[in-house]
Formats: C-alpha cells, sequence, structure tokens
C-alpha cells in the first residue's frame, strides 16, 4: 500500500494551512521534546535506583526550592509564549479580509447547501475560485452543525439563531472535503461534500452555467411576494424604515440603544420583527418566523443589500389610516 | 518478624478507659463537640452547593430577561405583589420562630422548642398553601407554559412568547423552592416527634440547629426570588 | 532475632481464629445491603462500577469493531449514535466520577485520617443507593433503546430533534449526580472534623489534599449541572425556548452552562487519580514526595482553575473573538499545576529505592501518557489549532489519553496497591505485570493514531468515514484488542486471589500512612484504639530508623 493512500498530513490547500501546521509542528516538535525527556528520565531513575538490598530505603533530600520555582516559571513561560502564537494564528484565521467573496451555506439534517450571489445553488459542493479570499455565512435550519474543511484548517459551528462566518483563501486547485464535525443525528457521518477549487478561468465558466438569475434578484422576487415593499417604500413615507443603504449602518432602536445593520440584525428583523424595533415606528411588522426559509432569507438579505436610495424609483403608495 | 508499622514502633499501646457516652453520640465520633461540629460544617457545604444549584437558575434567568426586558416587565405584571410581600412576611416570621426553635432547644426548653417548631411547621405549611393558590390562578389564566399555555398577550402579542419564556423561569425557580420548603416541612414534622419525646438538650441539639440553617437558607432564597419575579417593571 | 530487610518480611499466616475484621464481622446479604461502615460500602462501588466499566467497555469494543472499514456496515447509523453516546454517558457518569473517590476514597480516606468512619455513615450507604438508582435509569435506557444525542446533550438536537430516551438518562445523570454531591460533601467534612489527633493539614498523605480538591469541585460544579439537566428537561417536556432558538432561547447558553459543570468534571475525574499517584509514587519510591507543598497546592490550584477554563470548549462554537482570548490563556495557566505534579512526580525517584511492583508500573505508565495527555492539552488551549481540530479525533485522543491513560491507569495503580489492604490478599504479581504492560502497548496502539488521523481530518461521532483513514482506525482498533485483554486480566486474577493469593499481613509493601497500620483487612472501626500522629507524611527515614531500633534492641 503507498503512503500517499493513508496520508498522516492532511493536504495544505489554504492561505491560513502553512501557518495552523507550522504551529503544529512547532508544537510537536517541543512537547514531544518534553515529553521524551520526561520519558527518559522516568527510566533511567527508575532503573539507576531500582531497589537492591544496599538501597532498601531511599537517601534523605531536601527538595531546593530553585528547582521548583524553575519548574514552574519556565513552563508557565512556554505555555504563554503558546498563547501568544495561538492567538497570533487565530486572528489570521478570524480577520475575513474585505474584499473577499462572499458564499452562503444553509446546514440542514443532513446536507449543506451552498447559494452563490450569483444565483447558483449547489448541494453538498462547493466551487470556488482558487488565491481568492471566500467568506461563507452560514446557518442552520434544524440543530447545530459545524462546517468543516480539513483541507483549510478552517470550521466553525454554524447555529440555528443567527449568521455565523468563515473564511478562507484556496492556495491549490482540487478537490477537498467538506465534513460536518457536529454532531448532528443519525446521518452525522454523511453530512459530507466536496470543495471543488477552480482556476479562476475555469470558475468564470461554472458560474456562466446555469442560475435563476442573481441571489439579489432572487430576493427582489421574494420581496414583492411577501409584499415587504407595501411598508418598506423608498422614500420615508412607509410604515417601516427605508432599507435601501441601511446595511453597516447605525440603526437608533426605539428602546434607545442603536445596532449595527448587519446579516444577522437584518435576519431577526425579519424572523422576529419586534426584538429590536427601529426608533420612530411601530412594532406592527408582522414575524416571519417559521414562513421563510433559511434560503429564503439569505436571497432576502442579499437583495437589501444591493437596494439603492433612489431618487424617485420606489412606487406611489396609497396612505393608509395611521 | 513482620513489618513493623510506623505507628506500632512509636506509640506502643494505651489504653484509654471508657466514659459512658451520650445516647445519641454516633459511635464514630470522639464526642458530641466533634459530632456538632462535624454536622454543622456539612450543613453549612450542603448550603453551598444549594447555592450553585440555583445560581445556575438565576444566571439563565438573568440572560433571558437582558435578552426580554419588555416580556420580563409584563410577566411580573401577572404577579400579584400583595399576595406576594404577605407570603414573603409569611416566611420571615418562620424564620423567626425556628430560630426561637433553635434557642429553645440549646436551653432544653421542651415545650417551648416544640411549640416553636409547630408554628414554624405551620408558617412554612401557610406559605406552600399560597403558593399553591397562586398556581392555581395562573394555571386557571393559562400562563401555565407548554401546551396549557393559552394566554395571548393583547396589547403586545408579541410578547407573548417572552412571557411564556418569564412564566417558565417563575414556574421552576418557585417549584424549586417549594420543593426545598416541602423537604424542610417534612423534617420538621420529625423534629417536633423528636422534640417532644425530649431528644434535644443542652448537650444535643445539633440537629435542630443545623434545620435551621437549612430553613434560613431556604428564606434567603425567597428572599432572592420575591423581587426577581414580582417586582420587575 | 535474624535481620530482615523489609521486603522479604515474612507475611503473617492466619491463626487459628481468624482475627475480626470489617469482612467477617457480620454476615448475610443485608449486613451489606444496610452497612454504615465506609469499606463495605466502598466494596459495594467497587462492584457497582466494575459493572459499568464492562458495559462501557463492551460499547466501545462493538465501536472500534464498526471502524475498521470506512462504510458503516456493523451498525446502522442510529445504532452507532446510540453507542458512542452511551459510552460517553456510562464512563463519565457511572464510571469515571465515582470510581476512585467512591471506592478508594470511600476506603482508604478514613483510614488515613485514622477515623472511625466518614462524618455521615448513612448519608454515604444513601450516596451508593442515588448511585445504583441513577444507574439504573441508564440500564433501563441501554437496554430499552438507547439514546443518541452524544453524552454532551446538545441542544437542540436532545430537546426536539431526538426521539431517543433523552428524558430518562439525563434523568439518571442528574440523580447520579446527587450521590457524587453527597460523596464530596461527607469527604469534605470527614477531612475537616475526623481527622485523628496531631494530624495536622500538612501532615496529611497527598491523597486527602487531592481528595478535598476533587470534592470541593464536585460541590461546586455539580450542582450546576443539575439545574442545566432540569432546565432540559422541562424544555424537553414542555417545549418551551430555554434553549431552543426556533422558540427564542440560546443554545450556546446551554453548551456554557453545560461545560461550567463538565469541564470541572475533567478534573473530578483526573484529581482523584492524581492522588492514588502520588501515594504510591511515595510507597514504591519508599520517599517523601518531593515537592510536598507544591503538589498539595497545586491540587487546590487545579480545583480553583478548572472553574475558569470552561470556554475552551466552546472556541468555534460562537464565542467572542476576545473571549476566546480570555478562556485560551486560562486553559494554558490551568496546565501549570499539572505539569508541577509531573515534575515532582519525576523527581521523587531521584535517589530513591524504586520497586518495579504492580502499582508502580501502573504509576510509571500514568506519569508517561499523562504527559502525552496533557502537552496535547496544550494543542488544543491554542487558539489557531483548536479551530482545525476540534470536535475532531485529535480531542478524543487527548481526553483520552487523561481520562484512560491518565484516571484509569491510577484506578488500576491503586486497587493493586490497596488490594492486600482491602481484601487481605495479595495479587499473583506476574500476571499483574503482565496486565500493566498490555495496558501499556494496547492503550497507545489505540489512542495514539487518533491523534495523526483526527489532525488530518477524520471528525468525530462519525459511523462512516473517508477510506484514506482506514489504516490508522485499524491500528486502533486492533490495540483496543490488546487493551481488551489487559483489562480483563486483572478481573480474572483479582477475583482469584480473593481465594487463593497469599495472605498480604499488615504492611506488605513497607508503606508508612496510617492505611498500613491497622490490620488486613481492617477491623469495623479501623484502628483498635484511635492513633496519635507524631510524623510527617511519607516520613520514610524515620520509619527506618524506628525498625532498625526494633530489629536490633
Amino acid at each position: 500500500m503507498m503512503l500517499s493512500d493513508f496520508p498522516l498530513f492532511p493536504e495544505a490547500a489554504s492561505s491560513v494551512a502553512k501557518y495552523v501546521d507550522g504551529l503544529y509542528l512547532a508544537l510537536i516538535l517541543l512537547t514531544g521534546t518534553v515529553s521524551l525527556l520526561i520519558w527518559a528520565a522516568i527510566f533511567y531513575l527508575a532503573i539507576k535506583y531500582r531497589r537492591r538490598p544496599d538501597n532498601e530505603l531511599a537517601q534523605e533530600q531536601e527538595p531546593p526550592a530553585a528547582l521548583e520555582m524553575t519548574w514552574i516559571v519556565v513552563p508557565t513561560i512556554i505555555f504563554l509564549a503558546i498563547f501568544v502564537a495561538g492567538a497570533w494564528v487565530y486572528f489570521r484565521i478570524q480577520r475575513v479580509p474585505t474584499n473577499a467573496l462572499e458564499v452562503y451555506a444553509t446546514g440542514r439534517q443532513w446536507m449543506w447547501k451552498f447559494q452563490h450571489t450569483t444565483g447558483q445553488r449547489e448541494i453538498n459542493t462547493l466551487h470556488v475560485p482558487v488565491n481568492r479570499p471566500v467568506k461563507i455565512t452560514m446557518a442552520s435550519e434544524d440543530v447545530i452543525h459545524s462546517l468543516w474543511f480539513p483541507a483549510f484548517r478552517v470550521k466553525n459551528d454554524v447555529l440555528p439563531n443567527r449568521y455565523r462566518t468563515l473564511w478562507f483563501q484556496a492556495t491549490k486547485t482540487g478537490r477537498f472535503h467538506i465534513f460536518c464535525a457536529e454532531y448532528c443525528g443519525t446521518l452525522h457521518s454523511g453530512m459530507i461534500g466536496w470543495v471543488e477549487v477552480m482556476e479562476p478561468t475555469e470558475y468564470q465558466k461554472w458560474l456562466a452555467g446555469g442560475s435563476e438569475g442573481s441571489l439579489a434578484t432572487q430576493g427582489e422576487q421574494l420581496f414583492q411576494k411577501l409584499a415587504c415593499a407595501t411598508c418598506h417604500t423608498n422614500d420615508a413615507t412607509g410604515r417601516g424604515p427605508v432599507l435601501a443603504g441601511i446595511v453597516g449602518k447605525q440603526v437608533p432602536l426605539a428602546d434607545g440603544h442603536s445596532v449595527i445593520a448587519d446579516d444577522n440584525y437584518l435576519r431577526e428583523s425579519i424572523l422576529n420583527p419586534t426584538a429590536k424595533v427601529a426608533a420612530g415606528f411601530q412594532p406592527i411588522m408582522p414575524a416571519f418566523q417559521g414562513q421563510v426559509s433559511e434560503e429564503d432569507l439569505i436571497r432576502l438579505i442579499a437583495f437589501v443589500k444591493t437596494m439603492q436610495p433612489a431618487t424617485n424609483v420606489a412606487p406611489p403608495q396609497q396612505p393608509r389610516n395611521p | 518478624m513482620a513489618n513493623p508499622t510506623l505507628h506500632d514502633l512509636q506509640h506502643p499501646g494505651s489504653e484509654e478507659a471508657h466514659v459512658p457516652h451520650h445516647p445519641f453520640l454516633q459511635h464514630h465520633f470522639e464526642d458530641l463537640g466533634q459530632q456538632h461540629e462535624a454536622s454543622t460544617l456539612g450543613m453549612w457545604f450542603f448550603v453551598a452547593q444549594e447555592i450553585l444549584f440555583f445560581g445556575g437558575i438565576f444566571a439563565a434567568y438573568t440572560v433571558y430577561r437582558v435578552m426580554y426586558p419588555a416580556a420580563w416587565s409584563a410577566g411580573a405584571h401577572h404577579q400579584n405583589w400583595r399576595i406576594g410581600f404577605a407570603n414573603t412576611i409569611v416566611l420571615i416570621a418562620s424564620s423567626l420562630t425556628m430560630a426561637l426553635a433553635v434557642w429553645g432547644a440549646q436551653g432544653a426548653k421542651r415545650k417551648f422548642t416544640t411549640l416553636m417548631l409547630v408554628l414554624t411547621l405551620f408558617l412554612g405549611m401557610t406559605f406552600i398553601g399560597v403558593k399553591a393558590f397562586e398556581y392555581r390562578e395562573h394555571i386557571h389564566e393559562g400562563l401555565f407554559p407548554g401546551s396549557a399555555f393559552t394566554y395571548v398577550d393583547h396589547e403586545h402579542p408579541e410578547l407573548t412568547r417572552g412571557v411564556e419564556l418569564f412564566m417558565l423561569f417563575y414556574f421552576i425557580m418557585t417549584g424549586l423552592h417549594a420543593l426545598h420548603m416541602i423537604i424542610g416541612a417534612g423534617l420538621l414534622i420529625w423534629f417536633i416527634r423528636r422534640s417532644w419525646r425530649g431528644d434535644f438538650g443542652e448537650e444535643y441539639y445539633s440537629p435542630v440547629e443545623i434545620m435551621g440553617l437549612y430553613w434560613h437558607f431556604v428564606d434567603i432564597v425567597w428572599i432572592f426570588l420575591f423581587p426577581l419575579l414580582y417586582l420587575i417593571h | 532475632m535474624t535481620t530482615t530487610t523489609i521486603d522479604d518480611a515474612p507475611f503473617i499466616e492466619p491463626s487459628a481464629t481468624a482475627p475480626r475484621n470489617y469482612l467477617n464481622d457480620e454476615y448475610g446479604v443485608l449486613s451489606w445491603l444496610l452497612t454504615r461502615d465506609h469499606k463495605r460500602i466502598a466494596v459495594l462501588y467497587a462492584i457497582s462500577v466494575t459493572v459499568f466499566f464492562m458495559v462501557g467497555g463492551i460499547i466501545a469494543f462493538m465501536m472500534r469493531l464498526e471502524l475498521l472499514t470506512p462504510e458503516g456496515d456493523l451498525f446502522t447509523s442510529d445504532t452507532y449514535n446510540k453507542l458512542f453516546t452511551l459510552h460517553g454517558i456510562v464512563m463519565i457518569f457511572f464510571f469515571l466520577i465515582p470510581a476512585i473517590p467512591a471506592v478508594l476514597g470511600n476506603f482508604i480516606l478514613p483510614i488515613m485520617l485514622g477515623a472511625k468512619d466518614l462524618a455521615f455513615p448513612k448519608i454515604n450507604l444513601l450516596s451508593w443507593y442515588i448511585y445504583m438508582i441513577g444507574g439504573s435509569f441508564g440500564i433501563y435506557v441501554i437496554i430499552t433503546g438507547g439514546v443518541d444525542t452524544g453524552w454532551t446533550f446538545y441542544t437542540p438536537f436532545s430537546t426536539q430533534y431526538s426521539n431517543t430516551h433523552v428524558f430518562a438518562v439525563t434523568l439518571g445523570a442528574f440523580i447520579t449526580g446527587f450521590s457524587s454531591i453527597l460523596t464530596g460533601l461527607n469527604f469534605l467534612v470527614t477531612i475537616h472534623r475526623m481527622r485523628a489527633p496531631g494530624l495536622t493539614w500538612f501532615r496529611l498523605p497527598l491523597f486527602v489534599w487531592s481528595m478535598y480538591a476533587t470534592s470541593v469541585v464536585i460541590m461546586l460544579a455539580t450542582p450546576v449541572l443539575a439545574i442545566t439537566l432540569v432546565l432540559l428537561m422541562v424544555e424537553r417536556t414542555l417545549h418551551v425556548g430555554i434553549f431552543d432558538p426556533a422558540l427564542g432561547g440560546d443554545p450556546v447558553l446551554y453548551q456554557h452552562m453545560f461545560w461550567f459543570y463538565s469541564h470541572p468534571a475533567v478534573y473530578i475525574m483526573i484529581l482523584p487519580g492524581m492522588a492514588v499517584i502520588s501515594e504510591c509514587v511515595a510507597a514504591f519510591t519508599r520517599k517523601k514526595i518531593f515537592g510536598y507543598k507544591f503538589v498539595a497546592f497545586s491540587s487546590l490550584a487545579i480545583a480553583f482553575l478548572g472553574f475558569l477554563v470552561w470556554a475552551h470548549h466552546l472556541f468555534v462554537a460562537g464565542i467572542s473573538i476576545y473571549s476566546a482570548m480570555v478562556f485560551s490563556f486560562l486553559s494554558m495557566i490551568v496546565a501549570v499545576p499539572s505539569a508541577i505534579k509531573v515534575f515532582n512526580w519525576t523527581a521523587t525517584m531521584y535517589r530513591a529505592s524504586v520497586s518495579w511492583q504492580t502499582p508502580m508500573l501502573y504509576v510509571l505508565g500514568f506519569i508517561g501518557l499523562f504527559t502525552i495527555g496533557g502537552v496535547t492539552g496544550l494543542f488544543l488551549a491554542a487558539l489557531g489549532i483548536d479551530v482545525h481540530v476540534h470536535d475532531s479525533y485529535f480531542v478524543v485522543a487527548h481526553f483520552h489519553y487523561i481520562m484512560v491513560g491518565g484516571t484509569i491507569m491510577a484506578y488500576l495503580a491503586g486497587i493493586h496497591y490497596w488490594w492486600p489492604k482491602i481484601t487481605g490478599r495479595m495479587y499473583p504479581e506476574w500476571w499483574a505485570r503482565l496486565s500493566a504492560l498490555l495496558v501499556f502497548v494496547g492503550f497507545n496502539l489505540t489512542f495514539f493514531p487518533q491523534f495523526l488521523v483526527g489532525y488530518v481530518g477524520m471528525p468525530r461521532r462519525y459511523h462512516a468515514y473517508a477510506p484514506e483513514f482506514q489504516v490508522l482506525n485499524v491500528l486502533s482498533t486492533a490495540g483496543a484488542t490488546i487493551l481488551a485483554a489487559g483489562y480483563l486480566l486483572p478481573m480474572i486474577y483479582l477475583f482469584w486471589s480473593l481465594k487463593f493469593g497469599r495472605k498480604a499481613g499488615t504492611n506488605p509493601w513497607g508503606a508508612v500512612g496510617l492505611e498500613w497500620a491497622t490490620s488486613s483487612p481492617p477491623p469495623k472501626e479501623n484502628f483498635h484504639e484511635t492513633p496519635v500522629v507524631t510524623w510527617e507524611a511519607y516520613d520514610y527515614p524515620a520509619f527506618l530508623k524506628a525498625m532498625r531500633e526494633t530489629q536490633h534492641g
């Protein structure tokens, strides 16, 4: 059997993999040496001072305090150095580059669904271009899952009540595992897939393939279908706040606090609108919890993100009795 | 020869004279003082773990209170604070009688101790009775969480689910508290019997004392529960 | 009188009239089931935890068989999920947590303190009954179809999605928690109030210090698990949103509350192991533990710091970057006291008189394996690596190095060390050494490959896996077979020794410590007279001097 049939080290195919692997190998070297020293010491001492008729009893020995202090202080310093190194790598894993390609993922028992901003949908397969940061925004439809790309050394839990993100920049083309890492029920071990890392040109070709219009377009249709535009007009006359350009802005709330209008705020405001009501508006919006699927939520949010504060585009509204 | 033991070597046998001991001195204690200290300390440790037990649910309560302040306030409006306040007074009075019972036991006042224990039991049962009445009202209003929860907040329908969560915490917290009261009442009945029989005296009163510790602790839990569940706005 | 060395001292042959001891003091089933003697209760616990260990072990072996091939071909997915869930629940709640405290601690602790019994003997018996009630819920669930949530009962899977016996098994865990609380309470009061005259805190054996730390953790952590499980059961019954996001709850809050108990629970399991190791190191090197006070206080430090690191189980579960930093930092700090212990045990062997008897073999194994378990903990505490290996087989390997390589090795060391005291008989040394070797080899072969396969990318709790992980899994299953043999052997020869083992005598190891000052098995009251302690713990020089004086005097 070839060694390649049972790798002892995973393929390193992302920009952070080299840092994670570097730290991992450094720690193996460090802790391995220390462990071997301890093992060697144990066996050396156990053999050298084994019980013989002439050493029925141990020799008295006062412990030098300096020795104790040494093996308190030195490990502490080493451990803290490991902490710093780990945190340094962690920041690289966590900090999402601003120019990242956006992809959305939805976990459900027991499959991964991916949506591209261009409108493509995939199940258990994800196509991404090489050498370009990819940010995945994800939520779960049911229990907690965890999206893991071993070859990229990144994972993050997928929660049912809010969006979480992870990002990677693939550095190699090819096919790599996707696993669900958080136990999620019967077919947990079947909740797997492949990420296909492609050359940019190939990727463009793939993108040109069938889609039902971009994510934002799909979201716009939903926006109409759900009659959101009835209240969320674009001219500040509606009963709901103007949504154009709201993303990323500070929104003052009715209770005096304020929030940044990020994906999570938009998501919460659709599902459970009364949780954080924008200042100056009544809590009259119906809750869409259970009525809008996670995938549709992604479409709606994608649309909201593209809305432009237009001058005269909004359809005229029949004013209703307040 | 067999291996000597360190103890054999350093302490050639010494027999202590046997003195007749108290009927309630358990065989594994040296004297009543040690037994008293052990049981008191045991109750203190028990109370410590109780604090963590209630602490867990207080923490969860706090998390959701911060998450749903409006619903928490609405939920508290369904509590009748007057009844709650009266019940608090009842409970504080029972703590007083309990403390008097401990004092009585220390002074070997058999009848007084028994009377105080009976009063404590009576006040405790009053508290439970009032609590049961409150529960009945809540259930009647459809405020019991789960499938029995039929209540709808007409003024702020969006708060309904939060109110249910509040009521859930209300029932769990007061329910656990009431469970502690009922266990305490059961112990009191046993203690009343023992006290009347004349078990307690100047030398041996630690059971009453640790019963008192337990009872006061349960009261203090209520002192925290009352404002958290009845008085938030 | 001839000069005898400690080792070849002959063992006392039984006289015609066997001395009264706790075993032959009373007879009959009821004399056991209604006993208040801590030693008999320890024996009851020993039998019960052994049964649960066998159940958990058989389940583990079934899992290893399934994992021989990448396809899930031996069991269905649902069955496999139930297997790992039950393995975790049985091993953690019904074996590891009670094993050392309730068996060895129960038996030895009062004797070490020179006490006649624990402070509350009835409560001690009660704790065994509570444990059995909790355990029977576990058995009931196994018989009637199992539970598939994983031992962590993560919401909302456990509350809304699983169709198995979640309620019964969480109730079982809840009830069992009270059993450990009562044991911890009993230990704390006994250590505070029942020490023999002259037995000051710094004369206590390190076993007692460690048990003290364990009891504190039990007392302060277990109630939080209890209330968490109450909330879980309520949510599952009433379908209200405490942890269920669909109803407004927060599933991550459950994880915080769960790990607030369950991380300290790791120390509930390993601190007693450290307790045993300290005793055995001293006894089999005939030396005072190097840095006694450092080892003693490191137990307390572990108990304290153990409460501050729970969120390192949540690095990828949805906590902020900054809390991740704090918990990573604290997790590094909690490793320091463990390292102190390892260094001190090792240093104790310097210029010692190291015996290679079985308990010491387990000790050497423990130090080696615990070191690996400990340093791989540093990998997991390092944030950048944890993101990759979290919920992979790397984690599985890590905690098995601590729990199996640590706690079970220590348990076996302690069982062999105190076996002569508990039963009055010696175990067969040759067989015992063989089993120690098998356990060590089998253990490493089982779990070392799991570090590798975890880093390569195999997630935990996978019924079927990618083909490239197979070779390492086959190695692991092969190791499990050897490990199983290593565990079966002691069950056989220890049982055999009850009847056929040599009589042990009062002090077969030539060890100091009050438990070796009373006969084997000890009398019902432990000591015929209350001992007065005038010496430090592990005072071997004084012991030798006194012994020589007796022999030549």
